[in-house]
Parts: structure tokens; sequence; C-alpha cells
């Protein structure tokens, strides 16, 4: 009895959220969007979709929530075919677009519990949901104001209250901070995280690539409807050939620096720039420049390191 | 979805469509009391005292189920394509779309909304039309399937047009163009025994001379059409209306990529 619940325990956990095979789209014009492209998201990720613009990761996003047709290929969700029974599959899935798609005239708690109908949720518990939601937003305030009314921040959260207000097991976000100004995207940082701990599945596209390894453990980068990368960031940095640092210095720099084995920059009086290649120790810098009698107050990436990456590879395959 | 489940979805999109031309009545419910109330005065007091009996009634009386049907039509089909192609406009449409009420229960929620309309208003103009005339109603069943037929043939046809249409203007071509054509046409201000038999003739492949002269007959009790016939000409419409859009729905057409 034990091993038979231990079983289907350890068989529930390990469905994956999502399923993709093979997916492919082709528009009417003849555009091919997706080139059979194949990938699973684990319960309780947090995975990045990357791309750039047109590379297919809002067709792919669309096929999963049935808004694009699929041309070829399978997609399931937590299991659930969607040819098979799309309908079990959507009650799954909660879907953050990257247009506003709501009607502007409508009040944001008539569209939360409108939401919580199509998905069959009484009007008690819907009541019950959206005022859980959009006081975890923090737009309990606005719930009365015509959403034409909200500034482009309250919408994105707006749109999140309402992808979640069935409390779905896998949250998908079309950039969801595009337009947010900082202080907003931080906490909404915060509350995907939070959500994400609490054991919901989070699928983001975003094209901040801070906003990915801040967030994501896993990623997906695609590029003219081909995955040409899939999978822990951890891993993806580690492969990092090379990272250019800029140090800030308690001295004044006063002509040029050596550091032997690296390359070295004066960026101006107080600022080095060093290039450390892959089997490098930054204490090896550290240790020149003491001798030299600089050193370094602090010191900074000079440019995201994934983004690194995600030029190298998006511009690797074109 | 479990049959609760959908009913749940269903009671939704119809209050959710109702509240929204409640909201906006100004634009929805009073333009047609004011037009009918002019079509009253002009037509039934002004002119009909001078045109006298039609069908073997006053001019009044005999124009009263005429308008009352063009407020259904109107109204009805109205609703539903302008609601529908407003959500699909602002793309609010994706709502219904990502969720998992099925397509029919969306079409039906929509289809309750229009009909609501085109009776909220049919009572409006009635209620409008009993300080002109004595209305005496000649059979509730007739009436009340009658209207509840056409509202749900029109607003099935403004489904279609809502999913065809690319902007506002086809939103108002069909209206204009087609809808009150037919509906003047369509034997509201006369009776057929009045056009040459060639015209009547014509007259006979509109189909509102059939929704106009079936409600006729339940209010007043004559009707220049065989009334079985009507009823089966409008079930028959309905039918194929419905089949239609929910093939329109299911295909995806013009709503998803």
């Amino acid at each position: 009895m034990a091993r038979s619940v231990y079983e289907h325990f350890f068989q529930e956990h390990m469905i994956p959220a999502l399923t993709i095979e093979n997916l492919s789209k082709v528009y009417g014009n003849g555009f091919e969007a997706l080139k059979g492209i194949s990938l699973e998201v684990q319960q309780g990720d947090f995975f990045a979709m990357l791309g750039p613009n047109g590379a297919g990761k809002s067709t792919t996003i669309g096929i999963i929530c049935s808004l694009v047709a699929k041309s070829a290929g399978r997609v399931a969700v937590f299991d659930v075919d969607i040819d098979q029974d799309f309908a079990a599959a959507k009650k799954y899935i909660g879907i953050v677009p990257q247009e506003f798609n709501f009607n502007q005239f409508e009040q944001p708690m008539d569209i939360v519990i409108n939401q919580a109908g199509y998905y069959g949720l009484p009007a008690g518990l819907a009541r019950e949901r959206a005022e859980k939601y959009l006081k975890a937003l923090g737009i309990w305030d606005k719930r009365e104001v015509p959403s034409r009314m909200l500034s482009g921040g309250m919408k994105r959260r707006l749109m999140i209250a309402r992808a979640l207000v069935h409390e779905p097991k896998l949250l998908i976000l079309d950039e969801p901070t595009a337009g947010v100004d900082i202080e907003m995207r931080r906490s909404m940082w915060d509350f995907l995280k939070k959500i994400n701990a609490q054991g919901t599945t989070i699928i983001l596209t975003t094209h901040y690539l801070e906003e990915a390894e801040a967030l994501c453990r896993h990623i997906a980068i695609i590029n003219r409807g081909e995955i040409v990368e899939h999978c822990s960031i951890k891993a993806l940095l580690r492969r990092l050939q090379r990272e250019v640092f800029i140090l800030d210095c308690v001295e004044e720099v006063a002509g040029p620096v050596a550091i032997s084995g690296f390359h070295v920059q004066v960026v101006d009086a107080h600022t080095l720039e060093v290039a450390i290649e892959k089997g490098q120790y930054i204490n090896q810098v550290f240790e020149q420049l003491g001798r030299q009698g600089i050193h370094v107050s602090s010191m900074r990436n000079k440019a995201n390191r994934l983004e690194e990456m995600f030029v190298n590879l998006v511009e690797g395959a074109a | 979805m479990t049959l609760k489940e959908q009913y749940i979805a269903f009671m939704t999109i119809v209050r959710k469509e109702i509240k929204r031309y409640l909201r906006i009545w100004t634009q929805t419910l009073l333009p047609s009391a004011i037009t009918m109330s002019l079509y009253f005065v002009i037509f039934g007091s002004l002119i009909g005292s001078r045109i006298g009996e039609m069908g073997g009634f006053t001019y009044m009386q005999f124009v009263v189920p005429g308008l009352i049907m063009m407020a259904i039509v109107t109204n009805s089909y109205s609703n539903v394509v302008s609601s529908f192609f407003g959500s699909k406009f602002n793309n609010s449409v994706e709502e219904l779309l990502v969720s998992p009420t099925p397509n029919y229960v969306i079409l039906l929620g929509y289809v309750v909304g229009g009909i609501s309309r085109g009776i909220l208003v049919a009572i409006v103009v009635t209620i409008v039309s009993l300080f002109f005339t004595h209305l005496h109603i000649h059979s509730y069943f007739v009436v009340v399937v009658i209207v509840l037929l056409t509202s749900t043939l029109f607003a099935l046809a403004g489904f279609i047009n809502a999913v065809f249409a690319n902007n506002f203007d086809d939103i108002s071509i069909i209206p204009t163009f087609v809808l009150t054509p037919l509906i003047y046409l369509g034997g509201v201000f006369y009776s057929m025994d009045l056009l040459p038999d060639f015209w009547a003739g014509v007259s006979k492949l509109n189909p509102l001379v059939y929704v106009v002269n079936a409600f006729r007959y339940g209010v007043l009790g004559v009707s220049d059409v065989s009334l079985p016939f009507a009823f089966g000409m409008i079930t028959l419409f309905t039918v194929l209306a419905f089949t239609y859009s929910l093939h329109l729905l299911n295909s995806g057409k013009r709503l998803r990529q």
C-alpha cells in the first residue's frame, strides 16, 4: 500500500508541466514560424524562453493556449494532449499575453470575476479569488475604476490577476514587464518568485536577459523557429569563455597598467576594464594590482553575462 | 467542463452582455424607443388617420406589430454584431478562447445576450405603443415563439457578421444596406394585398415578410402568409445560422491564427 502511494506520488511529480514535440507552424502566407521544435518544462520550474523578435516565442505560446492552430507536432500540458482534451489542458494554464487584451471599458473587478466564470468558478469563489489576487498585485484600490484609466504597469498586473484567478498550475507570461518601470518590475519579480515557490510552474518570455537570469532556472533560446539552446541557466553561464569586469579603484591610476596574463584597459583615472578568460581567476588580478599599490573598491560585469551568451548563440545560428 | 461549470460560464457571458448594453443604455435602448415613438406619431397617428383601415384594423393597430418586430430584429442583431466585433477588435475575445468554455456555450451566451436586448426593447416599444392604441393579443403562444425564434435568428446573423467583419464599417454595411431595406419591404407598413401580383411574389423571397406576418398574426390574428410555412422557414434559417456560427467558432476562422 505504502509502495503504491509512493509510486503514485512519484509518477505524478514526474509528469512534465509542458511537453512539446516536433511542433511546427506555417502561417497562411507561407512563413514558417516554428520548424519542429521540442522542449520539456518540468513541474515547479521557472523557465525562460528567449529569442529575438519574430523568433517564434509568441507563436509557441499561442499554440499552447489555443490562439494559434499548430501545423504539426504534439503539445501536452501535465500529460493532457491538447488534441485529445484541450478543455482539460486549458484548465491547467493561465496566460498573460504581450498585448493588453481586456475590454478597457470594464472594471478590473468585473474583468477578473468574468474570467473566473469562464473557468466555471462559482460566483462566491470568483469574488474571493478576485479580491485575493487584486490585493496581492496591488490594484485592489482600483477595482472599480474603468480599466482604461490604469497605468501600463497596473494593466499588466491586472492581466496577471486575471490569469491566476482559476489558480492554474502553469502560468505563461509573454513579456510581462515590457514597458514597466524598474520599481514595479522588481515588485512583479517578487510576486512571481513567490507564486513559483508555492508550486506554480512559470514560463516567461522576455527581452530583459537580466530578468531571465534573476528569475529562471532553465532556459530555451529560440531563433528563426528553432531551439538553439535548452538547458539550465547555470549550465549556460558555465560555458562563458570570457567575461569583462569593470574595476573601481581606490587610488588614482596613472598611466597604463599591466597585469601578467590578462588584457587590461584603463577607462579613466579610477576605472579599469579587465578581461577574464575561462580558467583564469580574478584573485590573480587583485594580487597583481595590490602589488602595484592599486586597491579595488568594487567591481561589476561590463555587460549582462547572459546577454553575451545570447548574442553569441543567436549570431552563431545566423 | 462539467455541466454546472458550463452553466456558470454561460451565465457569465449573458450577465456581461446585459451589463454592457445597460451601461450604455443611451446608445442601445433609448434610440429605439425614440425612433418607434416617432413612427407611431407620424405613420400611426398623423398619416395613419388619413389612410383608414388596413387588413380590417386601424392603420395604427396594423403597424404596431411590425414596428415591434423591427425593434427586435435590429436590436438582437446589432447587440451581437457590435459586442462580438468589439471583443475581437480589442482582443478581449481571447479571454474566452483561452478558457475551457465550449464553443457552443460562447455562442449561446452571446445569442441570449442579443435576445434579451431584443425583448427588452420590444417591451419598451410595446409600452410606448399603448399610448397610441389599444393592443389585444390574439395568440400568446405565437407571439412568444415568434419573438424567441426571430431574435435568435437575427442574433446569430449578427454573430456571423461580427466574425467576418474586419473594421467598424463592416458591421454597419449589412444593417444599413441589407437589413433595413428588407425590414421596410417586409410588410411593416403595408399589407401584401396592396402590391401587384408580381411584387407580392417577389416579396415572398424576403424572410422579413414571414417574421413580420407571423408576429402580426400573433397580435392581430391576420397574416399575409401561411403561418406554418412562416414558422418552418424561420426555424430552418435559425438552425442553419446556428450550425454555421458554431462551425465558424470551431474552425477558428478569423478568430485564431
